[in-house]
């Protein structure tokens, strides 16, 4: 039997063996993937994202709990932690929050260093999460690694994407920034026993009333003024806010509800098809970008990039000159 | 382009809370370029086992010092051996006494350390291990 048909018979090792081959992106690994394809396309992919200590992965664990009570849904968790950018080495660390998760044979949980990417995750995770769609994994839980205001490729390639803050993070200026509040499809609130929630709650409810304006009366100085913004209607998805405490299982099943509505969702607006398309679209074209550039290498010759480097570094030539060079080979 | 990492599994079988040395040794294989994958305290050799698994080591470090070892790790060879990761090669840092040393051997172990380690040792045999492996 090959790798390929040992994991869609459910074989686990040949599904962690397939796991590192793709991750590496051997030729086996590449192989395969193609093998896999016509399976994928059946899994709902959760994305987890969040600052470093909000409780990503606590509340991953409770979560994958959820998913597998009283079902027979597998569920497979790709866990992102950062590689060093000096020896490329990394402690990947998110097991340790998932050990009641241990001795289930419907969970497979594996960890991935993000190997030079900045997204927040890996350049293989997709990759990796399509090997686990094509074994039957229903629910797959994206963690991605502890992330800032812009590690948002995790939008890219989930359907829901769950975004963890927690009290006493920042204020409503970094609520009303760009970047990862933009990509949550569903908000949680983790640590909410803590002090200063209120805080972090209104902040964000108030982002959201920017981002999606409703019809409303304000009072201001006395006075009822009407304000007119685009009408919300039915169709238009507005992320709701959990407050959960992951560490005791308290706010769990709103989460689960939460994440259940946004697939109801995805499939009444044609949304699940057009993310689906979207991710696709932007995968292949990562590979072109890839491939594209691998043959460039295998074409140019070394001698003569070297030169092109040397003329940038003398400020003979400039970069945007460099690269129509060697793309053209005209002289500049 | 492929890329082929040495992937390491820290793990603290057992009940001792103490996980200095295993967070030493995990930080020093990362400085070697390695992926560590750290389960953190009180893991049973079945939990260790599947957590090997589940992320294709090829190295498993146990940190035992409650005087265990001789129960926890043939029990883990044992299990490793089960779920077909016959490859994995095991070792074990901790409070081991000599006259424990060959009986672990000969089980199988690859490498204990004992107080005074040096990582740098520890980085190599890994690294010797798993090309002996490769090879």
């Amino acid at each position: 039997m090959s790798l390929t048909e040992s994991v869609l018979a459910g074989n686990r090792l040949a599904l962690a063996r397939l796991l590192t081959q793709v991750e590496n992106d051997s030729p086996e690994g590449r192989r395969a993937l193609a093998e896999l394809f016509p399976h994928t396309g059946r899994a709902h992919l959760i994305g987890i994202t969040g600052a470093p200590g909000t409780g990503k992965s606590s509340l991953v664990n409770q979560l994958a709990l959820h998913y597998r009570k009283g079902t027979d849904r597998k569920v497979a968790i790709v866990a992102v932690d950062p590689s060093s950018p000096f020896t490329g080495g990394a402690v990947l660390g998110d097991r340790v929050r998932m050990r009641d998760l241990s001795g289930d044979s419907g969970i497979f949980i594996r960890s991935m260093a993000a190997r030079g990417s900045l997204g927040g995750i890996a350049k293989k995770t997709a990759a990796l999460v399509q090997v686990f769609d094509a074994a039957g994994y229903e629910i797959i839980i994206i963690e991605t690694v502890g992330a800032g205001q812009s590690e948002v490729d995790v939008a890219r390639l989930a359907h829901t994407t769950v975004v963890v803050e927690a009290p006493g993070l920042g204020d409503e200026i970094q609520a009303i920034k760009a970047g990862i509040l933009e990509i949550a499809d569903v908000l949680v609130i983790n640590k909410a026993d803590r002090p200063g929630v209120e805080n972090t709650e209104r902040a964000l409810r108030s982002t959201l009333e920017l981002a999606h304006p409703a019809r409303r009366v304000f009072r201001h100085h006395g006075q009822t003024m009407s304000v007119s913004a685009p009408a919300i209607d039915s169709t238009t998805w507005i992320p709701p806010i959990n407050k959960t405490v992951a560490t005791e299982g308290k706010g769990i099943a709103a989460v689960i509800a939460s994440i259940a509505k946004h697939v109801e969702h995805l499939r009444q607006s044609g949304d699940w098809a057009a993310r689906d398309r979207a991710r696709l679209e932007s995968e292949m074209e990562t590979l072109l970008r890839e491939a594209l550039l691998d043959r460039f290498f295998a074409s140019v010759q070394q001698v003569k990039y070297e030169e092109t480097i040397e003329k940038v570094i003398n400020r003979n030539i400039s970069p945007y000159e460099a690269v129509k060079y060697l793309l053209n080979g005209k002289q500049v | 382009m492929t890329e082929k990492k040495i992937r390491v599994l820290v793990a603290k079988p057992g009940l001792d809370g103490h996980d200095r040395g295993a967070k030493v040794v995990a930080r020093a294989l990362r400085d070697a370029g390695m992926e560590v994958i750290y389960t953190g305290l009180r893991q049973t050799p079945e939990m260790i086992a599947e957590a090997a698994l589940q992320e294709d080591v090829d190295v498993v470090g146990l940190s035992i010092l409650s005087g265990a070892h001789m129960a926890l790790a043939p029990r883990i060879l044992e299990l490793l051996k089960k779920n077909g990761q016959d490859q994995v090669r095991v070792f074990i840092g901790g409070i081991i006494p000599d006259e424990d040393l060959p009986r672990l051997k000969e089980m199988g172990i690859t490498g204990i350390y004992g107080p005074g380690a040096s990582t740098e040792d520890i980085i190599k045999e890994v690294r010797a291990a798993v090309q002996l492996r490769g090879a």
